[in-house]
């Protein structure tokens, strides 16, 4: 709030957009993740994010540097190669308060974290888990991911014979309720999208095709720029509606569907091409498949089921977070131990 | 039927072993023996009489070999005990190679239709028609192969006068609220008995005589102990991933917490716990949820820790508290699962890549289990910091005769955590800042409003305020202040416990050696060897190990694993005493014995 210009436009809670920002990027000039990291900003802002609440988890990669871009009212965990969903997992359940986002990279989801991707999403841990899929390891200087397409080229020449890795298909599968496909060059779409994943409260997966500028952007490659923005196939034009401000929607009136979320908050959204379900789990996964035979990155709100219980309704949890209860709640008496003792004599 | 007599015992003329005798029960796994085998070790203790029960598993779930040895001591003796008065042989297939292997003059008591008696002539051997004793005891066939096994219990009792009656109130311990099967063990006991006093003569070999030496004591073993010191520390977040030894740990501290961590009004949860996808997932919600504010857990043992490796760095780095079980078994690699060894020491004391301390406690009984337990959380959260507690499979899965646990008053330690308020008046706080100068810095936890205290914490190099740093100074500062932050727990973490018969000559141990130390002290010093004995419980080493070291002539360092792990971290800790140390090792996989310690002192000592 300190740093606003009196001019400045606030949000609900009187906070400015320079309030969601964080350190200075050190990534290179163009890079699709330092688009992601704008439309994270953009749309915690606009969503009235209470910073304070927010903690952000990362692996390695460029793409885990990230949280240290955004929102630095929050409190940030960059932690080892693939292993970013069990700290979300942790902190999720020490305090149930906490509005969790982890940013990954495909490499660190698909191939060395791929087995903690899995069971968060299984899981269904309170997170927003984004990949920022730019078929490379940027950060080792660009050999193959797992999500590289058959017969994509390095920049060395080299080609990848092998089939890739699906997040978003992977995550229907696993019974993830919001998943979606963005790319980093849309920001209208990518941040109508964080929006709605903000009021969603179990594992939302974005997969954001982020173009790696420095080893994957050659004229050979499938995640330039220029190949996604001609490839890039959006579903839908999507508006975010959040629950107080029904007013606020940023997309025509007489759009075709909603999906209400238990908060009351919807998503609208207003089909392009022919329609499409994404509350229909198996005709998404069709759809899907049949784009990317042909090439396609089919993008938007792929599959939504509003009402699914987390890690911690599952557990169920005292309503108070567990990391703050006081002794007297979790320390049980005296008497207790003796009952335990005369147990086991 | 003839009836058997009970020849006087080859060694005739040697004295009645009164209470002081080891039993072998040789069974095949996940046949029920193991509830027969603890009802006798129950009645046993309930006759007032010292006793501790081992029992040697496979690694398997049922139809392999397991042996359970009870040792009953007036003494107090609870180690393992290397030989063995009375065995009861009920396993065909190993049965000859037990016979072979009995000391002599042991009383053998085996299932009539494998026919040993003709294997030697310095054992006395009792057969016993097991399966005619079960079909007429037990109506129901399918159970005859669980039940034969408390008929041996009931002959056992006839030959070591233990009381009917405490046989009778074990089974119904054990079997707790099963009445039923209460009826027909209490029913096969007594057939056994029955039969045994028709058959079979007195024998004056070894006998129970009623004592009070138990009275007022519990029965548990290691991870009970551990789970219960958990559960009264107020864990609110377990994640963890099964493993022998170390499952039944969280596992019963899940028993523990449905009856005893539910909220009273609505019956929810005061604590989570989640069985993970292995021992990585397992460190890193411990890491965190401890980052976050919750005194986190996780139990594992030496693969486990092996996995968790590079999560206990970042733990140690950035500083997350978090409580680490290792019930160690024996390694390496699978190793020898379901057997004892303390062969993880250099791996927790510095477990990941770089330069990495961590703080270890050894508890070495029962009560220690307990409390070290309920400590460890403080300390995790004082020092913000991965605490191993080390156990082992001997300690954490074997049956001990204990005091009751002392319930711990002392309230929690939840260490240097800034609130709203505080962070408000801080002025330039930085997350690894030292300000009092005992290398412990004052953290936040994420989710605390008011717009101050959030950092980013980082695996990679930081500043005293958190940020991102390459630079040599910032790197220098916060490991240094990390290793004054280890030096410091020295006047944290628990002091030995001595045993000192008044020598200058040391012996040095810690966690399970530590009745077989204390038997192999008693042995040397009846031979006119006396010793002082330190226990050690903690890592790092307090000032009363440091005096041990500098005044002791020699120091006999013993442990249970090959390479003398422990003694490698006191030469390169005292290296001006480096040719004090001496090892005595024991590591075939069994617990350790005090005789091994005995050959193994006497063999120095001759040199
Ligand atoms: C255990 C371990 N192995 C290897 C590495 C080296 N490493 C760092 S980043 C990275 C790949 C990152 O790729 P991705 O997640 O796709 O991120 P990007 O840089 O492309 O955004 C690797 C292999 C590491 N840090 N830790
Ligand atoms: S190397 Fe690629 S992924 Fe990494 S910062 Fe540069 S452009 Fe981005
Ligand atoms: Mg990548």
């Amino acid at each position: 709030m300190t740093t606003a210009t009196p001019s400045a436009p606030t949000n609900k809670l009187g906070f400015t957009k320079q309030d969601y920002v964080g350190s200075k990027s050190t990534l290179c000039a163009g890079c699709g993740h330092d688009a992601i990291t704008a439309q994270i900003i953009n749309a915690a802002f606009e969503s009235n994010i209470e910073g304070y609440r927010v903690t952000k988890y990362s692996g390695i990669g460029c793409s885990s540097k990230t949280p240290a871009y955004f929102i630095n009212q929050g409190w940030g965990f960059n932690s080892v190669h693939g292993r970013m969903p069990s700290l979300a997992t942790g902190a999720s359940l020490a305090n149930r308060n906490l509005i969790n986002i982890g940013v990954s990279g495909d490499g660190d989801s698909m191939s060395i974290g791929m087995g903690q991707f899995v069971h968060a999403v299984r899981r269904n841990v309170p997170m927003i888990y984004i990949i920022e899929d730019n078929g490379v390891y940027g950060l080792t200087k660009g050999q193959f991911s797992a999500t590289a397409d058959q017969g994509a080229h390095l920049k060395t020449g080299a080609v990848n014979n092998l089939p890739p890795v699906d997040p978003c298909t992977l995550a229907i599968e696993l019974g993830c309720g919001f998943v979606a496909r963005c790319f980093s060059g849309n920001p209208k779409q990518l941040g109508a999208i964080l929006k709605a994943a903000f009021a969603y409260e179990g594992t939302v997966v974005l997969d954001i095709i982020s173009p790696c500028v420095t080893f994957n952007n050659h004229d050979a490659s499938t995640r330039s720029y220029k190949h996604v923005k001609d490839h890039d196939f959006p579903l839908h034009d999507l508006g975010f509606i959040q629950y107080s401000e029904v007013e606020d929607v940023d997309i025509a009136a007489g759009a075709t569907e909603h999906v209400t979320f238990p908060d009351g908050s919807k998503v609208a959204i207003k089909a392009i091409h022919d329609s499409y379900d994404p509350t229909d789990r198996f005709g998404a996964m069709k759809a899907i498949h049949e784009s990317m035979a042909k090439g396609e990155f089919l993008t938007g709100l792929l599959y939504i089921n509003p009402t699914q219980p987390t890690l911690t309704d599952v557990l169920n949890l005292v309503d108070e977070p567990l990391a703050t209860l006081p002794e007297s709640r979790v320390k049980p008496s005296a008497a207790v131990l003796e009952e335990i003792m005369q147990g086991l004599m | 039927m003839a009836v058997s007599q009970i020849a006087p015992t080859p060694t005739g003329g040697a004295k009645t072993r009164i209470n002081d005798f080891s039993i072998q029960v040789a069974t095949v796994n996940g046949s029920g023996s193991q509830t027969a085998n603890t009802v006798l070790l129950r009645a046993i203790f309930q006759m007032g009489v010292f006793v501790s029960g081992k029992n040697l598993f496979p690694s398997n779930i049922a139809g392999l070999p397991t042996w359970f040895t009870i040792r009953a001591s007036a003494k107090g003796y609870v180690a393992r005990k290397a030989s063995n008065e009375m065995l009861i042989l009920m396993n065909a297939e190993t049965a000859k190679e037990d016979v072979a292997k009995a000391d002599v003059g042991a009383l053998v008591i085996y299932d009539e239709p494998l026919q040993l008696d003709k294997l030697r002539e310095d054992l006395v051997f009792v057969p016993v028609p097991f399966q005619k004793l079960v079909t007429a005891s037990c109506p129901e066939p399918k159970l005859h192969k669980l039940v034969k096994n408390m008929i041996y219990v009931g002959v056992a009792a006839r030959l070591l006068s233990v009381d009917m009656a405490e046989v009778k109130k074990a089974i119904a311990k054990q079997l707790k609220g099963k009445a039923k099967a209460i009826e027909i063990n209490q029913a096969a006991a007594d057939a056994g008995y029955d039969w045994a006093m028709e058959h079979l003569q007195d024998q004056d070999h070894i006998k129970v005589v009623r004592d009070n030496k138990t009275q007022g004591l519990i029965i548990v073993d290691g991870n009970e102990a551990c789970a219960l010191g958990a559960i009264f520390a107020g864990v609110t977040v377990v994640g963890w991933y099964p493993i022998t030894p170390a499952s039944s740990l969280v596992e019963t501290f899940i028993e523990y917490a449905e009856e005893y961590r539910k909220d009273p009004e609505t019956g929810k949860s005061t604590v989570a716990i989640v069985q993970m996808e292995d021992e990585l997932a397992s460190a890193g919600v411990v890491l965190a949820a401890g980052w976050a504010g919750a005194r986190s857990m996780t139990s594992t043992a030496g693969p486990g820790v092996s996995l968790m490796s590079e999560f206990i760095g970042l733990g140690y780095y950035v500083e997350a508290p978090g409580v680490f079980f290792n019930v160690a078994r024996t390694g390496p690699s699978t190793g020898l699962p379901t057997r004892t060894q303390q062969s993880d020491v250099e791996l927790c004391a510095k477990c990941s890549h770089g330069d990495t301390q961590h703080i270890n406690l050894y508890p070495g009984t029962m009560e220690e289990c307990f409390q070290f337990s309920y400590d460890a959380f403080d300390l995790a959260e004082l020092f913000q910091t991965p605490i191993f507690v080390v156990t082992d499979l001997d300690l954490g899965m074997q049956n001990w005769s204990s005091k009751p646990f002392a319930y711990p008053t002392k309230p929690y330690n939840r260490g240097k955590v800034l609130n709203q308020q505080q962070l408000a008046e801080a002025k330039d706080w930085g997350r690894y800042k030292d300000v009092d100068g005992d290398g412990i810095c004052y953290r936040s936890l994420p989710g605390t409003p008011g717009g101050k205290g959030a950092y980013f914490t980082r695996g990679s190099g930081h500043n005293a305020y958190a940020q991102y740093s390459e630079k040599p100074e910032d790197y220098l500062e916060v490991v240094d202040r990390l290793r004054r932050k280890y030096e410091n727990a020295k006047t944290h973490v628990p002091v030995p416990v001595f045993r000192n018969l008044g020598s200058a000559k040391g012996v040095l141990a810690f966690g399970s050696s530590d009745p077989a130390v204390i038997e192999a002290q008693d042995i040397l010093a009846e031979g006119g060897l006396k010793t002082d004995y330190l226990r050690l419980r903690a890592l790092p080493f307090t000032a009363e190990v440091d005096a041990f070291v500098k005044e002791k002539q020699v120091v006999y360092v013993v442990e249970q694993n090959r390479d003398g792990q422990m003694a490698n971290i006191f030469r390169e800790t005292y290296p001006e005493y480096a040719t004090k140390f001496k090892s005595v090792l024991h590591y075939d996989g069994h617990a350790i014995a005090a005789k091994s310690i005995v050959d193994q002192i006497t063999a120095f000592e001759q040199k």
